[in-house]
């Protein structure tokens, strides 16, 4: 067992992170966060960018340093094929029940009593 | 004479006729995938009942008057994001120095690897203070689970309806959800300590591999993954 342990290990030793690469990858996760403040505090205050714009954004920003977290972080993009797609495919589920509860509370707010 | 052999006793070669590993990773880190798969869905449920019931109120507090304030110092005022992105940036950091901890477990360096999981470990306390104190201001505001501060007028912007209904479901969402989080930043620092002490024994300096640290890393970062997720919908959106 160990020594098919080591071996797996060491097929994946190739194309690993290297410490350069890893400090580039945090500093792509905090220019996006950065941008995200800049959004935040000055762009939206000052009205530059209205924010049902704004949100959007947010939400794109944030799907991209989930792909670099995922992707880079936690080696998904250096594994094989299969099971990144055992990984990723299942998430459309999540983007169903988005679709779904977000369908749905367009109607629920019709029940709301008006404020 | 000749043996006949069948067909069905054929010895097969093809990836996925056994003898051969088709994801080629070791089970444990497979299972912490499919686990961390199966948390995804958990948090998911938790936010996307925030999406809906948020979506589906005509008024909510608005997050830059609510947590405008850093908590510990006297700024009580006029600071909005300035504390979560201090947290954000802890634990951002601390992602890094756990996958600093798996390069260097790949160099079988172990000084290194006990070095990298000390300042991961540092930065799981801090992320933790800091959500306590964060919790610990909110909580003397008057906020928690089925409680709201009877004033409802600082938390609204001008001309938005005040909703004590609606301030409720927004405390209740944000003690579950960041609590929630803040329990897994919390078993993630406990399982960091137990694998460290491990690294400190030796027991996969002689086990040849330090594969274990990558798994544990698998789950840091996950954890990391929802709170980037967590600071966009409480936070900014």
């Amino acid at each position: 067992m160990s020594t098919e342990t080591t071996q797996i290990h060491h097929e994946e030793h190739g194309e690993g992170m290297t410490r350069k690469k890893i400090w580039k990858i945090f500093g792509v996760l905090l220019a996006i966060t950065v941008v995200e403040f800049i959004i935040a505090l000055v762009l939206v205050p000052k009205g530059i960018i209205p924010l049902h714009t704004a949100n959007p954004i947010y939400i794109v920003l944030t799907l991209a340093k989930a792909f670099y977290i995922v992707a880079y972080f936690m080696h998904l993009k250096f594994e094989k094929i299969g099971l990144a797609l055992c990984i990723i495919v299942p998430i459309l589920f999540i983007i169903g029940l988005i679709l779904v509860l977000t369908n749905e509370s367009h109607y629920w707010i019709d029940l709301r009593p008006k404020l | 004479m000749s043996v006949q052999v069948s067909p069905i006793d054929e010895v097969k070669t093809t990836p996925w006729s056994g003898g051969k590993s088709p994801f080629n990773v070791e089970y444990g880190k497979m299972m912490m995938w499919f686990f961390l798969l199966s948390d995804a869905f958990t948090f998911s449920s938790l936010l996307i009942a925030y999406g809906a019931l948020r979506f589906s109120s005509n008024s909510w507090p608005a997050a830059d008057l609510i947590f405008q304030s850093v908590p510990g110092t006297s700024i009580e005022h006029g600071a909005p994001l300035v504390f979560v992105g201090l947290m954000t940036f802890i634990l951002i950091m601390s992602s890094v120095t756990m996958v600093l901890a798996v390069e260097a477990g790949h160099r079988m360096a172990k000084k290194e690897v006990v070095t990298w999981m000390v300042f991961t470990i540092i930065g799981g306390f801090m992320f933790l203070g800091c959500q306590a104190l964060e919790w610990n201001h909110l909580h003397h505001e008057g906020f928690w689970w089925g409680s709201i501060p009877h004033d409802l007028k600082e938390f609204f912007h001008e001309g938005a309806p005040l909703s004590a209904t609606y301030t409720q479901q927004f405390a209740n969402l944000f003690f579950t959800i960041t609590g929630f989080h803040g329990f897994h930043v919390f078993s993630g620092v406990i399982i960091n300590i137990i694998i460290t002490v491990n690294v400190l024994l030796g027991t996969y300096q002689k086990r040849g591999s330090y594969l274990m640290i990558e798994k544990v890393g698998l789950y840091w970062h996950f954890v990391d993954l929802v709170w980037v997720f967590v600071f966009t919908f409480f936070y900014l959106v």
